[in-house]
C-alpha cells in the first residue's frame, strides 16, 4: 500500500493517527539511539579508549545522553504515541486543539530533545540527574508539557463516553505530575539571558531532598505511572481479555500516586538529610511494595483464560513479560530502600542493575509491545511483516537483559562488600583502584547484554518498516508444529 | 466517590493534584523551617571565583556521574575518605554535587591529599598515575584557557540564589580569578576573603591562565573548609539544636 492509500484510509478513521504514525516512529528512532549510546558508555567502563580522547565522548558527557534519550526520548515518545491513540478511542473524540497543536505538540517534543542532547555533548547542563537541561531547555519543555496536558484533558472533556477509561487516569496523573516536578526541580537564575549558564534557587540539603523528590517520581510517574497507562489498555487488548479487577485498579491507582511521592529520600540515606526524612522515604518506599503488586496482579490476571496465547503471540509474551519485570524490580527496590541493605548497594552498580531491570524489563518492553501492536493498525496493514521476526527480538533482548542485571548485582555487592572489607589487622583490606579492577569482567559481559538487547531493537525497527511498507513474510506459524504434534 | 472522579475530568485532575502534593510538602517544606537541618560550622565560605570556575568545569564534564561528594558516618568510609560530610558543608552548592554513583572514589575530601602536579597528571592520563583507572582523559583542560569575563555576574547571580558573596568579593572577582592562579601575584586581599584557597600555578605553566588551573584549585579546597581538628557535632556538646542557616 502507497502512501497515498495511508492518507486514504486515515481519512476515513475518525481520530488523528498522523501524530501517532510521527511519535511512534520517533519512539524507533531515539529508542536505537538510546541503546546504542547505552552501549557506548558501557564499553567506556570496560575499555577507557572508547572515550576517544575527545571532550564531546567522555563518558560524562555521553551518559546523561544514554539517560535521557532512554527516559525522555524513547519513553517519552512511547507515551506520547500511546497516550494519545488511547485517548481518542477511549474517549471516542479526535484529539482537543485540532491537527495544528498536535503537529506542534509532535516537533516541539523533538526540538526539546535535540536542544538537550546538544548540551549535554557541549558541556551545557545543570548536573542535577535526569534533570540536566539548561534553563532554556526547561523553559521550552514547559510549554510544550502545557500543550500536552491541554491537549489529553481537552480531549478527555470532549469524550463521548460516560466514564474515563483506567488507562487516562495513570496517563493524567503522569502528565500531570509530571509538569509539577519539572517546574519544582528547575528552578534557577541564569546568568545572562544570552549565555546558558544558570545557578539552581537552592543549595546543599534542600536541593537534594528536591533533585530526589523529583528523580524518584521521574521513574515514579514518567516510567511507571505513565507505563502502567500502556499495560491498562495494550495487555486487555492483546489478550482480548478485559481487566482482571476494576476494584483492584482503582485501590492501585490512588495508593501508588499517594505513596510514591514520598519515596525519594530513599536515595539519600545516610547522608547529611535529617533522619526524619530518610526514615519517611524508607517507609513509604517499603509500602509501595503493595500498590506496585496491585497492578502487577492486575495486570498478569488480565490474561486468565487465554495464557495459552503465550505460545503464539510474542507481542503479547513482550507484554507479560514486562508485568514480570515491573513485578521483579518493585519488589527489589522496596528492599533496596531499606536503610541497612542501602548501606551496602548505595554508591555501587547494583543500583544500575536495578534501573534496568525496570528499564529494559519493564519501560522497554511494555513499549515494544505497543509499537508491535500499533504499527500495523496505524499504517492499515494486515498483521506485522514477521511474527517470527518478533520472536527473535523477544529472545535477544530477554537474554540482553538477564546478562545484564545479573553481572551488575553480583559487580554491585561484590565492590559494597569490598569498600567495607577489613584485613587481620584492622586496616582497610582494599584500595579503591582494587575494587574498580574487579569489576572489569562484569562490564564487558554487561556491553555484551547491551550489544544483545540493541541487536533485538533493530531487528524490531527493520520488522516495523516492512510492515509500514505493507510487505507480510511467508513463514510457518508460530506453534503450527506444536498444534501438529498434539 | 470514585464515579464522581472518573466521570469528571477536572475533578480527576484536581484530585490527583491534591494526593501527590501530601508527601512533597511534608517532607520538603520542614527542611527549609527546622533550624538544625544544617548545623552551625565555622569556615565554610562560599567558592572563590577559581574554585568557582573550576566547580562549574566539574558540573561540565558530568564528574558527579561518577564521583560522589557524600562521605557516610561508616566507619570504612571515615578511614578511607575522611570526616562524615556534614550539610553545612555544602550549603553554598548551587546545585548539589552529591551525586549516586561511586565508579571513581568519594571526592568530598580530596583538597590537599594529593599534589597539583598528581591531579594534572591523573586528569591529563588517568592511567599514567593509576594503571587500573577507567576514567577518561581530560588532557584538553591544558589546552582551553579559563575565559570567564563575565565572572562578576557568576558571583552576583549566585548572591540573588543565597550565597553570601559581599560587593567586595564582587568588584574584586575578576581579579581574584587571575590572581589566585599566579605565582607571583599578591594575595594577601584574596586569602583574607577566600580563607585556605589554594594559591599558584595549578597546571604547570603559570603563564597561562587555564581550565585545569580552575578544576585543580576547586579540587584542592573540597573538604578543607571545617577544621575537624576542632569540630565536635553538637550532640557531643551539649549544645544540640542551636544551629541555624
Amino acid at each position: 500500500m502507497s502512501e497515498a492509500s495511508v492518507a486514504t484510509a486515515a481519512a476515513v478513521s475518525p481520530y488523528n493517527e498522523r501524530v501517532i504514525r510521527q511519535f511512534t516512529t520517533a519512539t524507533l528512532f531515539w529508542g536505537v539511539v538510546a541503546f546504542l549510546v547505552g552501549v557506548v558508555i558501557a564499553l567506556q567502563l570496560a575499555f577507557p579508549v572508547f572515550n576517544l580522547g575527545l571532550e564531546w565522548t567522555t563518558f560524562g558527557r555521553l551518559r546523561p545522553v544514554h539517560t535521557s534519550a532512554a527516559i525522555f526520548a524513547f519513553g517519552g515518545n512511547a507515551l506520547f504515541a500511546t497516550s494519545l491513540y488511547v485517548v481518542q478511542r477511549t474517549c471516542r473524540a479526535r484529539l482537543f486543539g485540532g491537527d495544528g497543536l498536535a503537529e506542534f505538540l509532535f516537533w516541539g517534543y523533538q526540538l526539546f530533545i535535540v536542544l538537550a542532547a546538544s548540551g549535554y555533548v557541549l558541556g551545557i547542563t545543570e548536573g542535577r540527574e535526569y534533570a540536566e537541561p539548561e534553563w532554556y531547555t526547561d523553559l521550552w519543555l514547559t510549554v510544550v508539557w502545557v500543550v500536552y496536558l491541554l491537549i489529553f484533558l481537552g480531549t478527555l472533556m470532549k469524550r463521548k463516553e460516560p466514564h474515563i477509561y483506567v488507562a487516562n487516569w495513570f496517563y493524567l496523573a503522569f502528565i500531570v505530575t509530571v509538569a509539577v516536578l519539572h517546574i519544582g526541580n528547575n528552578i534557577s537564575v541564569p546568568v545572562s539571558f544570552l549565555g546558558t549558564k544558570s545557578y539552581s534557587m537552592f543549595s546543599g540539603v534542600q536541593d537534594a531532598m528536591l533533585q530526589w523528590w523529583y528523580g524518584h517520581n521521574a521513574v515514579g510517574f514518567f516510567l511507571t505511572a505513565g507505563f502502567l497507562g500502556i499495560m491498562y489498555y495494550f495487555v486487555p487488548k492483546q489478550a482480548n481479555r478485559p481487566v482482571y479487577s476494576y476494584r483492584l485498579s482503582v485501590v492501585h491507582f490512588w495508593s501508588l500516586i499517594f505513596l510514591y511521592i514520598w519515596a525519594g529520600p530513599h536515595h539519600l540515606h545516610y547522608t547529611a538529610l535529617p533522619d526524619w526524612t530518610q526514615t519517611l522515604g524508607m517507609t513509604f518506599s517499603v509500602m509501595l511494595w503493595m500498590p506496585s503488586w496491585g497492578g502487577m496482579i492486575n495486570g498478569l490476571m488480565t490474561l486468565s483464560g487465554a495464557w495459552d496465547k503465550l505460545r503464539t503471540d510474542p507481542v503479547l509474551r513482550f507484554l507479560v513479560t514486562s508485568v514480570g519485570f515491573y513485578g521483579m524490580s518493585t519488589f527489589e527496590g522496596p528492599v533496596m530502600s531499606i536503610r541497612s541493605v542501602n548501606s551496602l548497594s548505595h554508591y555501587t552498580d547494583w543500583t544500575i542493575g536495578h534501573v534496568h531491570s525496570g528499564a529494559l524489563g519493564w519501560v522497554a518492553f511494555v513499549s515494544f509491545g505497543a509499537m508491535y501492536f500499533l504499527v500495523p493498525r496505524l499504517w492499515h496493514r494486515e498483521r506485522v511483516y514477521s511474527i517470527r521476526m518478533i520472536e527473535w527480538h523477544f529472545w535477544l533482548a530477554t537474554i540482553g537483559i538477564v546478562l545484564y542485571i545479573t553481572p551488575m548485582w553480583i559487580s554491585g555487592i561484590m565492590q559494597g562488600l569490598m569498600w567495607r572489607a577489613y584485613d587481620d589487622l584492622g586496616f582497610l583490606q582494599f584500595s579503591f583502584v582494587e575494587t574498580v579492577a574487579a569489576m572489569h569482567p562484569y562490564y564487558i559481559v554487561r556491553a555484551f547484554a547491551g550489544i544483545l538487547f540493541l541487536s533485538g531493537a533493530i531487528v524490531m525497527v527493520y520488522n516495523l518498516w516492512r510492515t509500514a511498507r505493507g510487505d507480510v513474510r511467508t513463514e510457518t506459524k508460530l506453534g503450527a508444529a506444536v498444534t501438529a504434534t498434539a | 466517590m470514585q464515579e464522581k472522579f472518573e466521570t469528571n475530568s477536572i475533578l480527576l485532575l484536581l484530585g490527583i493534584i491534591a494526593t501527590v502534593a501530601i508527601g512533597g510538602l511534608v517532607e520538603i517544606v520542614p527542611l527549609f523551617t527546622i533550624g538544625e537541618t544544617i548545623e552551625k560550622v565555622d569556615g565554610v565560605r562560599p567558592y572563590s571565583p577559581l574554585e568557582l570556575a573550576g566547580r562549574n568545569i566539574y558540573i561540565r564534564e558530568g564528574c558527579y556521574l561518577c564521583h560522589s561528594q557524600q562521605i557516610r558516618p561508616f566507619r570504612d568510609e571515615v578511614e578511607r575518605y575522611g570526616h562524615y560530610s556534614l550539610a553545612a558543608e555544602s550549603m553554598y552548592d548551587h546545585p548539589f554535587q552529591w551525586g549516586s554513583k561511586r565508579t571513581g572514589p568519594d571526592l568530598a575530601r580530596v583538597g590537599g591529599k594529593y599534589s597539583n602536579d598528581w591531579h594534572v597528571a591523573h586528569l591529563t592520563d588517568p592511567r599514567s598515575v593509576v594503571p587500573e583507572s577507567i576514567m577518561p582523559p581530560y588532557a584538553f583542560l591544558t589546552q582551553h584557557d579559563l575565559n570567564i569575563p563575565d565572572i562578576a555576574e557568576h558571583l552576583k547571580t549566585l548572591k540573588i540564589v543565597g550565597v553570601p558573596y559581599t560587593q567586595e568579593d564582587i568588584d574584586n572577582a575578576a581579579a581574584d580569578l587571575a590572581a589566585q592562579a599566579n605565582p607571583d601575584a599578591d594575595t594577601t586581599a584574596l586569602l583574607k576573603r577566600y580563607p585556605k584557597a589554594v594559591t599558584g600555578d595549578f597546571d604547570g605553566d603559570p603563564k597561562r591562565l587555564t581550565e585545569m588551573d580552575a578544576l585543580v584549585a576547586y579540587l584542592q579546597i573540597l573538604g578543607r573548609m571545617v577544621d575537624f581538628t576542632t569540630y565536635r557535632p553538637e550532640y557531643d556538646t551539649g549544645n544540640a539544636g542551636g544551629g541555624s542557616q
